[in-house]
């Protein structure tokens, strides 16, 4: 066998080949999550071979990602497009230090807006923990295994060159390989992708604060009452402790009542191993891997799957996941009294997360629901109006909190259904008084200056702006 | 009605805002062991402050004060009777003499305060081999105890012996108190279950505890307070059979009968007390929608 | 009347308030807290009701604030000032 190596002896060479040039854009992808040393090395590269006025079109910046701040005042940076950015950035883009305005999309989105030419990629740069010399790579196998890759598969599909980073080369071929050679240009070994302590950074346990599990509690009820949660159920919730435990206590009663469901989606968690290794759930639909435990089944277990970002979630896919979700269950730094969320900003209006998945999957469920406390430090979870639009309020169906439940009006039969089954049904402007009477009313926070952020709604449009904050 | 009572550290202003929303029957602000000497000022004011501001719903209020031999205990009783706790909790009853003397300063508080003469009701927490001797004593000292609690840690320190999960030590004390407090015509309230974590444990000692006679159970975690209501659920056949004697009372008052027998048996008091305790559990637990119970009267 | 021995009250654990109050002529009041921008003026006001209602006209009061609800801060308020003005 002659192999076509595809190894390239050095990043920068990787770059040069790339044909890199001012102004372009390069991709990255966040399943290293707080342990990821890849896009703050590209980029150190880029600002000593003195590229300019590059975006970055990263999946998520996350917190590590901090250094990010020094590229953008050396000017190496100058646009960045994400669904998700970590306040350590954020703040510094909320008082207006990039020059372009961040665009913000949702993980189904981001592979869409590339499909459609909207969102150009010149170079991708994906970090695998497993690759071979032609560049069929996973994220299963090697030191810093992290399970799924699905965010990485529509920039290989779409960018116009294809950098694998590796720190664990095998003999060709990789047999497991979730990206493949046909979309590879060049492989380069690096010391270290990401420190496998952090890759599994934040919280993937149940919570044992007794108001995350009252709302879980009530979350579950609520979702039985409903009548989706019967055989061949489907169902995405996220990593927070009180998501957690709803999955939790919903499993309880599937176990209690025979039920099982058809898949589970998303962020997988090792809890929700533990449930399809239980046979409450058959299979696994997994676009990020949240746990070690979550990487090893997705590595063992034939019925864990991997999926791509646009097979998870992308509105221009012949047919997503997500439109096949009956409930998905959700956070909200804020809700107002229409519904719409925010997950962007924070009550100062300052950057400090994004969209994610939350708008795709509440687009595409039967049954959303935003579990949150009412109340959190002294500030009244439900507004009059968020301060970002994340997810329109139509596409929410019901809110969960420690005082109440809120169902949007337009699910009248649903709410019926809540209330016969004896659970604590308000309208949300009642919550939103309640919340009040504990905290007080809080002043109205004026936004203004310039804009640094748009938020693109999932099918391309604009759904808001978030605008500079100082101090 | 009250199965659960949890404890609330007195001094801890998130877990004072979090009793608004946990399921609890009845919540215990506690300003003995969990506050520390030198921060007992502090936690008297926010108690206080927290019961005149924060709406607690349908819960029973109770406030835990320090035994009477401390200095603060005027001070605990003034601050929170004035701010509308239902109850007071007193530590260490060793006899009648403990609630005499709390007695007569709530007597004084109320008069001062201009408040229902009588209103503040008493939980005599019975947690040495004096006051288990004692406890009929203590239950029928003032007609302002409502009830008896065990609180079985200082209570085994007390009998020197080790307390166990199985709570073989604290079986006869449990017994007695029981049958002081319904010599009494009140309440008895078990001790607490001391694993927080073991959720199962706590149910399995409720279900003991309520065969015993007790009324309710104390509780030192959220966790506990599922196993508990669980624990105290009763069955169809009981809530059934309760709702016949109910009826039947019904039909004989209806008919101006004094007296009620239901399938030619007489139903005496005992009995319909029973019967109007396992329905007012049944609605607790949510056997009973308002319109079902309605239809079956 | 007016403070005259520093003492405080209170925590920096979340929902709670640290209160540190100290000798000053006049009323002089400082709040650092996370949502001085929905809730600093109420809070400045609370501080005024109690140490009015306490008869205090002259005091440094320094409340750090960790989203503490109004109930909490006016108890530690107040047992910050009641600390004060107590007799060794």
């Amino acid at each position: 066998m002659t192999l076509q190596t595809k190894v390239v002896p050095s990043l920068r060479e990787a770059i040069l080949r790339a044909g890199l040039r001012d102004g372009m854009t390069l991709s990255f992808h966040h399943h290293l999550r707080d342990g990821d040393n890849v896009l703050n090395t590209v980029l150190a590269e880029c600002s000593l071979m003195g590229l300019k006025d590059l975006t970055v079109n990263a999946s998520a910046i996350m917190g590590c990602h901090r250094p990010l701040l020094d590229f953008i005042e050396d000017g190496t940076v100058t646009g960045i497009e994400c669904n998700f950015m970590h306040a350590n950035v954020g703040r510094s883009i909320s008082r207006g230090l990039l020059k372009r305005e961040v665009i913000f999309r949702s993980h189904g989105g981001r592979p869409a807006a590339m499909e459609r030419g909207e969102s150009p990629v010149h170079a991708a740069f994906i970090a695998a923990s497993a690759a071979d010399a032609a560049g069929n790579c996973n994220g299963k196998e090697g030191i810093a295994a992290f399970g799924s890759i699905g965010y990485a598969m529509p920039d290989a599909e779409h960018a116009d060159y294809v950098i694998v980073l590796t720190d664990h080369l095998v003999e060709y071929p990789l047999m497991d390989a979730s990206i493949t050679e046909d979309r590879v240009d060049a492989v380069v070994v690096v010391d270290s992708i990401g420190d496998p302590k952090r890759i599994m950074s934040g919280t993937t346990r149940v919570t044992r604060d007794p108001i995350g599990l009252l709302i879980a509690e009530q979350t579950a009820r609520a979702v039985q009452a409903s009548g989706l949660l019967r055989d061949g159920f489907s169902f995405q919730t996220g990593a927070g402790g009180t998501s957690l435990a709803v999955a939790s206590y919903l499993g309880g009663i599937m176990r209690e009542r025979g039920i099982t469901g058809r898949f589970a989606s998303g962020g997988i968690t090792g809890l929700l191993v533990d449930l399809m290794k239980e046979g409450l759930f058959e299979t696994l639909l997994d676009v990020q891997c949240f746990d070690r435990e979550a990487v090893e089944s997705i590595r063992e277990n034939a019925r864990h799957g991997e999926i791509s970002a646009s097979r998870y979630a992308s509105p221009t896919a012949r047919t997503a996941v997500v439109d096949h979700l009956d409930v998905v269950i959700l956070g909200a730094t804020e809700i107002d009294t229409d519904f719409n969320v925010n997950v962007h900003t924070d009550s100062n209006g300052v950057i400090m997360g994004g969209s994610g998945g939350h708008s795709d999957t509440a687009a595409g469920a039967k049954l959303s629901v935003i579990v949150a406390p009412l109340v959190r430090a002294r500030l009244p979870l439900i507004v009059d109006r968020v301060g970002t639009i994340s997810t329109p309020g139509e596409d929410i169906d019901l809110l969960v909190t420690q005082y109440g439940i809120a169902c949007n009006p337009k699910q009248a039969e649903l709410s019926e259904k809540l209330r016969y089954a004896g659970l604590p049904v308000f309208s949300i402007h009642d919550l939103k008084a309640r919340a009040e009477s504990i905290t007080g009313r809080p002043a109205r926070i004026e936004s203004s200056g310039r804009t640094v952020a748009r938020v693109i709604s999932r099918e391309g449009d604009l759904l808001d702006e978030i605008r500079t904050v100082m101090g | 009605m009250r199965r659960s009572l949890l404890f609330l550290p007195g001094n801890q202003p998130n877990m004072l805002q979090n009793g608004a929303v946990l399921p609890a029957d009845a919540l215990i602000f506690d300003l003995e062991d969990s506050v520390s000497p030198s921060e007992k000022d502090a936690a008297r004011e926010l108690v206080a402050s927290a019961l005149r501001s924060i709406d607690y719903g349908s819960r029973g209020l109770v406030v835990r004060i320090n035994d009477i031999d401390k200095p603060y205990v005027k001070k605990d009783l003034e601050a929170v009777a004035a701010a509308g706790a239902m109850s007071v909790m007193v530590p260490k009853v060793s006899g009648a003499h403990t609630i005499h003397h709390v007695a007569v300063m709530l007597d004084l508080i109320e008069e001062e305060y201009r408040m229902e003469p009588g209103r503040t009701k008493i939980i005599a927490l019975i947690e040495t081999a004096a006051g288990i001797e004692k406890a009929f004593e203590a239950a029928a000292a003032s007609p302002r105890v409502e009830a008896l609690a065990l609180g079985g840690e200082d209570l085994s320190a007390d009998l020197g012996c080790p307390r166990t999960k199985e709570g073989t030590e604290i079986f006869y004390s449990r017994s007695r108190l029981v049958v002081a407090a319904r010599a009494a015509g009140i309440e008895a309230i078990d001790t607490p279950f001391t694993d927080a974590r073991d959720e199962e444990g706590c149910y399995a000692d409720t279900v003991f505890a309520r065969s015993m006679g007790f009324d309710a159970k104390l509780s030192i975690s959220p966790h506990h307070l599922r196993p508990i209501h669980r624990a105290f659920v009763p069955t169809e056949e009981a809530v059934a059979f309760a709702l016949e004697v109910k009826e039947a009372m019904e039909i004989a008052r209806r008919e101006g009968r004094g007296a009620v027998s239901l399938r030619g048996k007489m139903i005496d008091l005992p009995v319909l007390k029973q019967a109007e305790r396992t329905i007012e559990l049944a609605r607790a637990s949510g056997m009973l929608a308002a319109e079902k119970e309605g239809a079956l009267l | 009347m007016k403070l005259t021995k520093e003492a405080r009250a209170g925590t920096l654990e979340s929902g709670d308030v640290l209160v540190i109050v100290g000798p000053s002529e006049s009323l002089d009041i400082r709040v650092e807290s996370p949502v001085i921008r929905q809730f600093g003026e109420s809070i400045r006001q609370s501080v005024r009701d109690v140490a009015a209602s306490l008869g205090v006209t002259g005091g440094a009061i320094s409340l750090e604030d960790q989203g503490a609800l109004d109930c909490t801060i006016r108890a530690r308020l107040t047992t910050a000032i009641k600390r004060s003005l107590a007799d060794e």
